[in-house]
């Protein structure tokens, strides 16, 4: 382990572009912190947390002036793996007949300060992605050329459970060089040869025992700090023998079927393709973007949705996340990050949800 | 032999229209693809029916647009409806909550002049339509889309999900959560690109509602961000008054 002034920051960024990465990370949003290109350390949201409850999501002033005292924004990772528009390819028609052209990818990208539960949605995304027959050329390209950087969080938010879906406070691996901050400087550890290899490049110096058990302390803290917690317990069986729970029809009834709990979810990964022509038929590019199972054109098929309640849509994408993905996945599909619940308009609390559907257990008899 | 194309105005404000004059690089692809035939808007050049894709602007309002739209619709093959005075009667369809003869004399010097009709109604209250294209005024890439589906004999891809699906694609803040601003983006249907929660605007409805518009649940949250009754009353009751999910949650916070 290995420590680094707080002042040289700026060093590991610049150390990252001489390597060729772009860095992207957190920056200051429009009343949020989002994720975006950075150019020296000096563009990290310093000094700045946020309140997070359930729909609301205010910052404020962190007189502690940390670097990463904030927690998670709107954004995940996967709007850089997983792009919410993409062409995967052109055609045109010449003489010849039909000519198909598609871009690579080869751009290098950093990404400063992931959070153990985004890594692990990003592990999650791997599996949906890349561990197939067919592992989806994109998502792959990007994914092999990404260097992780990932962050401790020093600070739970309001809405956090990573503990209940052991997802985190601290990052377990996966990332190239982890960090962790303390009241006077950053602990480093490389997990990677690239990883080394860069951090080689900064001044270090051995971390004191002193240090190791302030960050021993700092995790503990964040433990005790969550905002929420997720019985996992059985918790897919659960919900699948609850199918006809009357909670179903009590949230179908609150939520909007917006989609923005699918579009802020870092495993969600739901998408449509189409088809682009230009107007003369000569030309067409097929486009894939972000879908979402609360939308009803998503499960269309031959004139009749699939599920055309709210309370259908929200129970699919509820009994997915906790249920169905251990079949598909053998592990949940939920890193316990809170954004569904606080980028939800209304506030619909997943947790809530599934300790109601517990508490009430078998209380629809009606099931199959 | 080219398609012939033809766009007819009703009671409107011709702000659809320009969104398709405002096609300028394209417009010319289309008219090589299109014979324009009939667009009092560009050209007086008038070429008679029957027209393969009518465009229609507007609501009806008025006795004559009434016989006017039969008309249309027997001389077209294929009829598109554009924007939200054609699709769900537009602003001039406010004058459904109150009494026509109450404004007509406050307005006119004449009121016995005008021959006016008591409700304002969309063109799919007359008559057949093949496909409604929202927007207050239409955005011109779903325009192009829908000329470029009609042309290449297939389905136009317009989504009839929430506002808020393409506003997290296009990774913008949600202003409702992060700065508590009331936005009827989640009951809207996208289109617009979600112009105004990218100028930290709540969004105000005017593609009309997306396919399963919640608007109890968000009067609820509006009213949780502080407006009153006869606020949410009027939020809903903009552009797609007569839209049937507007108008009854409009009607329901009515004091
Ligand atoms: S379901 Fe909610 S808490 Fe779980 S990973 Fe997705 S956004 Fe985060
Ligand atoms: S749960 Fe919330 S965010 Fe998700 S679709 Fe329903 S209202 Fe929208
Ligand atoms: S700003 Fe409006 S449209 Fe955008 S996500 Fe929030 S509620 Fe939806």
């Amino acid at each position: 382990m290995r420590a680094l002034a707080k002042d040289n920051l700026s060093l590991l960024i610049q150390a990252l572009r001489e390597e060729g990465y772009e860095v992207l990370g957190p920056r200051m949003g429009e009343g949020a912190i989002i994720y975006g290109p950075l150019d020296s350390a000096e563009e990290l949201p310093r000094g700045w947390i946020e309140e997070q409850e359930a729909g609301r999501y205010r910052l404020k002033r962190d007189p502690a002036n940390r670097y990463f005292a904030f927690t998670l924004g709107p954004q995940s990772w996967k709007k850089y793996l997983h792009p919410p528009n993409l062409c995967l390819y052109k055609t045109k028609k010449t003489d010849q007949g039909l000519e198909f052209k598609s871009e690579s990818w080869h751009k290098k990208q950093a990404f400063l300060g992931v959070r153990a539960c985004e890594m692990e949605a990003i592990l999650k995304q791997d599996r949906v992605f890349l561990e197939q027959l067919h592992p989806d050329k994109p998502y792959q390209e990007r994914r092999e050329s990404v260097f992780l950087v990932g962050v401790n969080c020093s600070r739970a938010g309001g809405a956090c459970f990573c503990v209940s879906t052991e997802t985190g406070p601290t990052l377990k691996s996966g990332d190239d060089i982890t960090l962790t901050e303390l009241e006077e400087i950053f602990l480093l550890e490389a997990r990677s040869a690239r990883g080394r290899a860069v951090l080689g490049r900064l001044p270090t110096e051995e971390a004191s025992s002193h240090a190791l058990s302030e960050a021993a302390r700092q995790e503990e803290h964040v433990c005790r700090q969550m905002g929420r917690t997720l019985d996992t317990e059985g918790l897919a069986e659960l919900l699948k023998n609850n199918l006809n729970h009357p909670r179903w029809k009590d949230v179908g009834d609150r939520c909007l079927t917006c989609g923005n709990c699918t579009m802020v979810c870092p495993t969600c990964f739901c998408f449509s393709v189409e088809e682009m022509t230009d107007l003369a038929g000569l030309e067409s590019q097929r486009v894939r973007q972000w879908d979402s199972c609360f939308s009803e054109q998503f499960t269309l098929t031959s004139g009749n949705s699939q599920r055309s309640s709210a309370e259908a849509r929200y129970r699919q994408w509820m009994t997915h996340k906790l249920a169905t993905w251990h079949d598909q996945f053998d592990e949940s599909g939920c890193v316990g990050c809170g954004r569904c619940i606080v980028w939800c308009p209304v506030g619909i609390d997943i947790t809530e949800e599934a300790a109601v559907i517990r508490e009430k257990d078998g209380a629809s008899h009606a099931n199959s | 032999m080219k398609k012939k194309l033809a766009v007819w105005k009703f009671s409107s404000c011709d702000g659809c229209q320009l969104s398709l004059l405002d096609c300028e690089d394209e417009l010319l692809t289309l008219a090589d693809q299109l014979e324009i035939a009939y667009f009092l808007e560009a050209s007086s050049r008038i070429q008679p029916g029957p027209y393969d894709l009518s465009l229609v602007e507007g609501s009806v309002s008025t006795p004559h647009e009434r016989r006017a739209i039969q008309e249309i619709r027997s001389q077209s093959k294929f009829l598109v409806t554009i924007g939200a005075c054609a699709t769900s009667g537009g602003i001039q369809a406010l004058r459904n909550f109150a009494d026509v003869r109450d404004f007509l004399s406050v307005v006119y010097a004449r009121p016995d002049y005008i021959e006016t009709l008591d409700k304002v109604s969309p063109i799919s209250q007359h008559v057949k339509v093949d496909f409604e294209l929202r927007g207050c005024p239409i955005n011109k890439r779903q325009l192009l889309e829908v000329a470029n589906a009609f042309l290449n004999k297939r389905r136009p891809n317009i989504p009839n999900h929430s506002l808020c699906m393409e506003c997290k694609r296009r990774g913008l803040v949600c202003v409702t959560v992060a700065h508590g601003t009331p936005c009827l983006g989640p009951v809207t249907q996208a289109g617009c690109g979600a112009l105004c929660p990218a100028y930290n605007r709540g969004c105000y409805g005017c593609f009309g509602p997306m396919e399963t518009p919640n608007t109890a649940a968000l009067a609820q949250r509006l009213k949780d961000h502080g407006m009153s009754s006869q606020e949410i009353s009027r939020v809903f009751r903009t552009f797609n008054a007569e839209a049937p999910a507007f108008k009854e949650e409009s009607l329901r916070h009515e004091e």
